[in-house]
């Protein structure tokens, strides 16, 4: 069985909002109708997203560390807003695990977006239907475009490729090797949703260097017992000429 | 969570039809079995059920106000098997129609006697159609109060006492309203329908106490560890992604300082509880405008206990909205 997802790269993710404004771009241009902002250039503009990325300050100053965070929704393998819903409106899909809105049936009565703890679900105020992130179900089975572009729009835009698709169910694919190899979880297990994305955490990129490294120990001098001139502890030209 | 007055309407108006309605065949059921004067069918039986199915009908009329759709809300029947709202959108016009049918046997004298109990007590249409309404209304109380208890990420509602409270607090003002109800149409029954709003009320109060008692002492499962995975003590969010308003940060926050939230908790308290019983016993001395204010006053407590049992629960989706910029 296959379950698509993202996997997202909090390690190189560095907060710029593309994925943001290409999501918008590409799922208000759908056949599913816009996904309308109210009061766009007002004081209080408002409006549907799919997707969400927010920061964080880990740690205490000085000693912190920024986190961007993007949050959609994470097609959860036991999708606690599907069973709530009275009408079968929102459903997951058997054949690929993306957990959709039928919006033609849905009543806007807002219960699946009690059921879910992350938020994921907007109510749309024009349509007053819900609204959730679709893996871009219309984009990654659109046989006119070319194999590269099938992915989802914020994959696509991603400038740090901080964003990986694919089959989770798949032990050989990118994204189950990520989580795998980089240590790839997921957000609020004490919940047993099992969401389908997955999130790989901040590394620390250190080098360590030794000190035989800074003064070579294979140094060919030391074969006749000579000594690099001048020797480390002395002033160099650098210290006592003005060139 | 955010009260949304359709709700608060819908549970309370069909809570109180629910409680009238047990009320009517609790008297009909005392008096099958001679404990209680027979009373005027078509005041009694007859008026009250159209009072509960007026107030069924309200209550359904206020749940539209919450949809987006209004006109597919007939699609809401489908997922019964998992939806517990769906369940409650089945049970609620089934019980509506049986209250009619219940009150329209009464009116038209539809007495044949279909059978006949051990004991010789004849069982005619009206009573098998009240036992139906009896289980329905308890059904539709379960219903009402397993759609807030099945949520597990709403702890303060995830408990079997939203269920008891649901039937207790519905059938307390239920009762009340039928012993109101009674001072005109039937005299001789206030002071037992009086007694029973008296327990009925009290042991809400048990139970209403208790699961304020255990939501005051809710430790929240998750955290902004767990809903962003980064094991750290100090964890702040700089910003949640826009500087607007979202869908996320109106359906989920009561956006009332605490201080409010806490005056309509002891409002309710006194409006649910004490003030109704004091009413009460006022009225079963022979005083019907207390019963009728007794009523009133538990009403109007019950919307802001409604209120505030939306407003206290604390949903994790919060944890990812708490700073703007």
């Amino acid at each position: 069985m296959t379950q698509l997802a993202l996997v997202i790269d909090l390690n190189v993710c560095v907060g710029c909002q593309a994925c943001v404004t290409s999501c918008k771009e590409w799922n208000t241009s759908g056949s599913a109708g816009p996904m309308v902002d109210q009061n766009p250039y007002g004081a209080d503009p408002t409006g549907t997203f799919f997707n969400r990325v927010q920061t964080f300050e880990v740690g205490e100053f000085p000693n912190t560390e920024t986190v961007h965070f993007p949050k959609s929704c994470l097609h959860c393998e036991d999708p606690p807003c599907v069973p709530v819903c009275p009408t079968g409106a929102s459903y997951k899909r058997k054949e690929d695990g993306i957990v959709l809105v039928d919006y033609d049936k849905c009543i806007g009565c807002k219960y699946c977006s009690w059921a879910c703890p992350y938020g994921a679900r907007e109510l749309d105020e024009q349509q007053q239907v819900m609204k959730k992130c679709t893996l871009c179900v219309d984009r990654i089975y659109d046989m006119s475009m070319n194999e590269e572009d099938r992915k989802p729009s914020c994959v696509k835009a991603c400038p740090t490729s901080a964003r990986l698709y694919g089959d989770i169910h798949d032990s050989e694919s990118d994204v189950s090797i990520a989580i795998r190899e980089a240590g790839g979880y997921a957000l609020m297990p004490e919940w047993g949703t099992h969401p389908a994305n997955h999130y790989l955490p901040r590394r620390k990129t250190r080098i360590k260097i030794h000190e035989d490294e800074l003064e070579r120990a294979d140094n060919p001098l030391k074969v006749d017992r000579k000594l690099p001139k001048p020797a480390t502890n002395e002033p160099t030209l650098d210290d006592f000429t003005t060139w | 969570m955010h009260p949304a007055f359709s709700v608060i309407f819908l549970t309370t108006l069909i809570g109180a039809a629910q409680g009238l309605f047990l009320a009517l065949f609790t008297v009909q059921s005392y008096a099958a079995f001679k404990l209680l004067p027979a009373p005027d069918a078509h005041a009694f039986y007859g008026q009250g059920s159209v009072l509960a199915v007026t107030l069924l009908v309200l209550g359904l009329g206020a749940s539209f106000f919450h949809l987006g759709h209004p006109e597919r809300a007939w699609r809401s029947a489908a997922m019964w098997r998992t939806s517990w709202l769906s369940r409650e959108v089945i049970v609620l016009p089934a019980f509506m129609g049986i209250v009619f049918l219940y009150g329209l046997a009464h009116w038209l004298d539809w007495h044949p006697v279909l059978m006949t109990l051990p004991g010789g007590l004849p069982v005619d249409p009206s009573a098998i159609l009240g036992v139906a309404g009896t289980l329905l209304a308890f059904a539709l109380f379960v219903c009402t109060g397993m759609i807030y208890a099945c949520l597990k990420f709403l702890a303060e509602w995830h408990s079997p006492l939203t269920v008891i409270n649901y039937v207790l607090l519905g059938g307390a003002s239920g009762f009340t309203l039928a012993a109101a109800f009674a001072t005109a149409a039937a005299p001789e029954l206030v002071s037992f329908l009086a007694g029973w709003a008296v327990i009925i009320t009290a042991l809400g109060l048990i139970s209403r106490a208790a699961s304020l008692y255990r939501n005051a002492r809710l430790k929240p499962k998750s955290t902004l560890q767990t809903a962003i995975g980064i094991k750290h003590p100090k964890i702040v969010q700089k910003t949640q992604g826009f500087m607007g308003g979202s869908f996320n940060t109106r359906e989920f926050f009561h956006g009332k300082p605490i201080a409010v939230l806490r005056g309509i908790k002891w409002f309710f308290l006194i409006a649910v509880f004490p003030l109704p019983l004091l009413l009460l016993l006022i009225g079963m001395q022979g005083n019907s405008g207390g019963l009728v204010a007794a009523f009133v006053v538990q009403y109007l407590g019950l919307l802001a206990e409604r209120w505030f049992f939306f407003a206290q629960a604390n949903h994790p989706q919060n944890l990812y909205y708490q700073s703007i910029a």
